[in-house]
């Protein structure tokens, strides 16, 4: 059975992926300590600057100059686990703006500088001291990245749908150009080879809608500029949201032949009874295969934005290891690697797209599959 | 660790979003566009074949326009020999016609000349007779008294006289 090659294949793979940034956080917490600790007098931490880059905020924060941090303030809503401590109130909703940039209290909500909850919202007690975290909905950095490219997808295919509507018959034009050729890639070279000719249909929105969504999060997430520019598809979060639709939707329209391949599959009967050996795998493998969509595009979104922030931040180690000309002196060839995997990750976030959908699409097709 | 940890309210605004944009995007995009385009590869499948169809009945009907051609052809071929034939036939005729006629109008004239003759020999004859009577007469008178037995006698020599 092909199928299982296939699943143990991706659990492999899967393991790779997810045991590498483990250790890489591992190593990149070592570092940050090291840093910390060698780089203190400096005034320059690459390892906090890197992760405090591809890290979620309350802030969009944009520019800092000397001690002036300029930022966008974004909505806090918190549900407080403790309403005795807020006078009776569960539910706040405050601009971040109030915390000032991490170094004020508002309403016994501080965000934290501790080990265990460190950049995260925690509330206070009447001491002053962190007692636990609040539920926490506030529309971060990463939620209002997801926003605006939610905003710029819908200002793009409005445009093409509308072109679409009063073309009826006719020609494409304007928008409907830019967007059909890649809508037909997706039909002729994902949906119609793995699902076929006759399901194909009725997963295109999906398809189109992941493919769409993804790209166009992975493009703006490497524009540096407000709004742009936030690390949304590096985020495990929003991954896992990408990838839950995908499990929900394959579940979801899953047939009498899928259902029955996962409870009782043809193979030896002693390898379903006594012990539902089989079934168990294969539950395992329903779940393994959104957790490795989830992994691969969080992994590979992060990679790249770390190997930038890395790159030009060499030129900030420099300076401060040997003083500001060996900052400038480093800065064209910092500058010139950084635009290189900046490139490259306009090619990753193609592919890291592509293979999104078509394993989506393969998924989707498992599951509508008739039986052969 | 932070960095591979799901966050709850990350996790709950993103459904949201992407729900929001999933259905949306279902709803008012892709259907139109998706519709579009299906319409539109149909349209142009169905204009394709509808130009092999008249293709295919050009074809046909420049066959059916030569076999026309060709048949006309031969119909004037036809016509032409036809006509050739009769032509010659009129003529054959009229030729035929024309020296009957000549014949006709040259045995006529011959009958006519023939006629002639023999009219002006009776009357040459008669005139003879009358001059020959004269002269008989006069030689008669001259040697007999009644002629009237003389001039039986003279008619009966000249009818003896044959002409030619």
């Amino acid at each position: 059975m092909p199928t299982i090659f296939i699943r143990l294949f991706l659990t492999l793979v899967m393991a790779v992926f997810w045991l590498n940034p483990v250790t890489a956080q591992n190593d990149g917490d070592h570092q940050n300590h090291s840093d910390g600790n060698s780089n203190s007098e400096e005034g320059f931490d690459a390892g906090k600057f890197v992760i405090e880059h591809v890290l979620d905020a309350y802030d969009w924060h944009i520019a800092s100059y000397g001690d002036k941090h300029f930022s966008i303030p974004l909505p806090i809503i918190l549900y407080s686990n403790y309403p005795e401590l807020h006078s009776g109130k569960k539910l706040h909703v405050f601009m971040s703006s109030k915390f000032h940039h991490a170094h004020d209290d508002y309403k016994g909500f501080r965000i934290s500088h501790s080990e265990e909850f460190n950049g995260k919202i925690i509330e206070l007690n009447e001491q002053g001291h962190e007692i636990g975290r609040p539920t926490d909905l506030s529309i971060t950095k990463v939620v209002a990245g997801a926003m605006v490219s939610a905003i710029v997808l819908f200002s793009l295919l409005f445009a093409a749908a509308h072109t679409a509507r009063h073309n009826r018959g006719r020609a494409p034009s304007g928008t409907q150009n830019l967007v059909e050729p890649i809508i037909l890639f997706i039909r002729n070279e994902i949906a119609r080879p793995s699902i076929g000719d006759k399901n194909y249909k009725k997963f295109m929105p999906s398809l189109l809608t992941l493919f769409f969504f993804i790209l166009l999060t992975n493009l703006l997430g490497l524009i540096p500029i407000f709004p742009f520019g936030a690390n949304v598809t590096g985020n495990i979060s929003v991954t896992m949201v990408l990838a839950l639709f995908t499990f929900f939707v394959t579940n979801i329209s899953g047939n009498k032949h899928y259902w029955k391949e996962i409870f009782n599959p043809d193979v030896p009967t002693w390898l379903k009874l006594p012990i539902p050996l089989m079934p168990l795998l294969e539950m395992t493998g329903m779940i393994t295969k959104p957790f490795v969509l989830m992994v691969r595009l969080f992994a590979n979104m992060l990679a790249g934005h770390m190997i930038v922030t890395v790159f030009l931040s060499l030129i900030f180690i420099f300076s401060s290891l040997m003083g500001p000309a060996a900052g400038y002196g480093v800065s064209p060839i910092s500058v010139a690697f950084a635009v290189f995997i900046t490139l490259l990750d306009v090619l990753v976030s193609f592919i890291q797209a592509y293979v999104f959908t078509l394993l989506s699409a393969i998924y989707f097709g498992m599951a509508s599959a008739e039986h052969h | 660790m932070e960095l591979v940890t799901p966050n709850v309210g990350t996790i709950f605004w993103m459904i949201i979003v992407f729900g929001i944009v999933a259905f949306v995007l279902k709803k008012f995009a892709w259907r139109p566009i998706l519709n579009g385009l299906y319409e539109r590869e149909e349209s142009i499948e169905s204009a394709l074949n509808a130009a092999e169809k008249a293709r295919q009945e050009m074809a046909n009907l420049k066959a059916g326009n030569e076999l026309l051609l060709a048949e006309a052809r031969k119909e004037k071929d036809a016509i032409m020999r036809q006509a050739m034939n009769l032509k010659d036939g009129i003529v054959a005729e009229a030729k035929e016609k024309a020296s009957f006629e000549t014949q006709k109008s040259i045995e006529n004239a011959r009958r006519q000349i023939e006629n002639e003759k023999a009219k002006a020999i009776t009357e040459m004859k008669q005139q003879m007779t009358e001059i020959s009577l004269m002269i008989a007469e006069k030689v008669i008178r001259k040697e007999m008294a009644g002629n009237k037995q003389q001039q039986e006698m003279v008619n009966k020599l000249i009818d003896e006289i044959k002409l030619n």
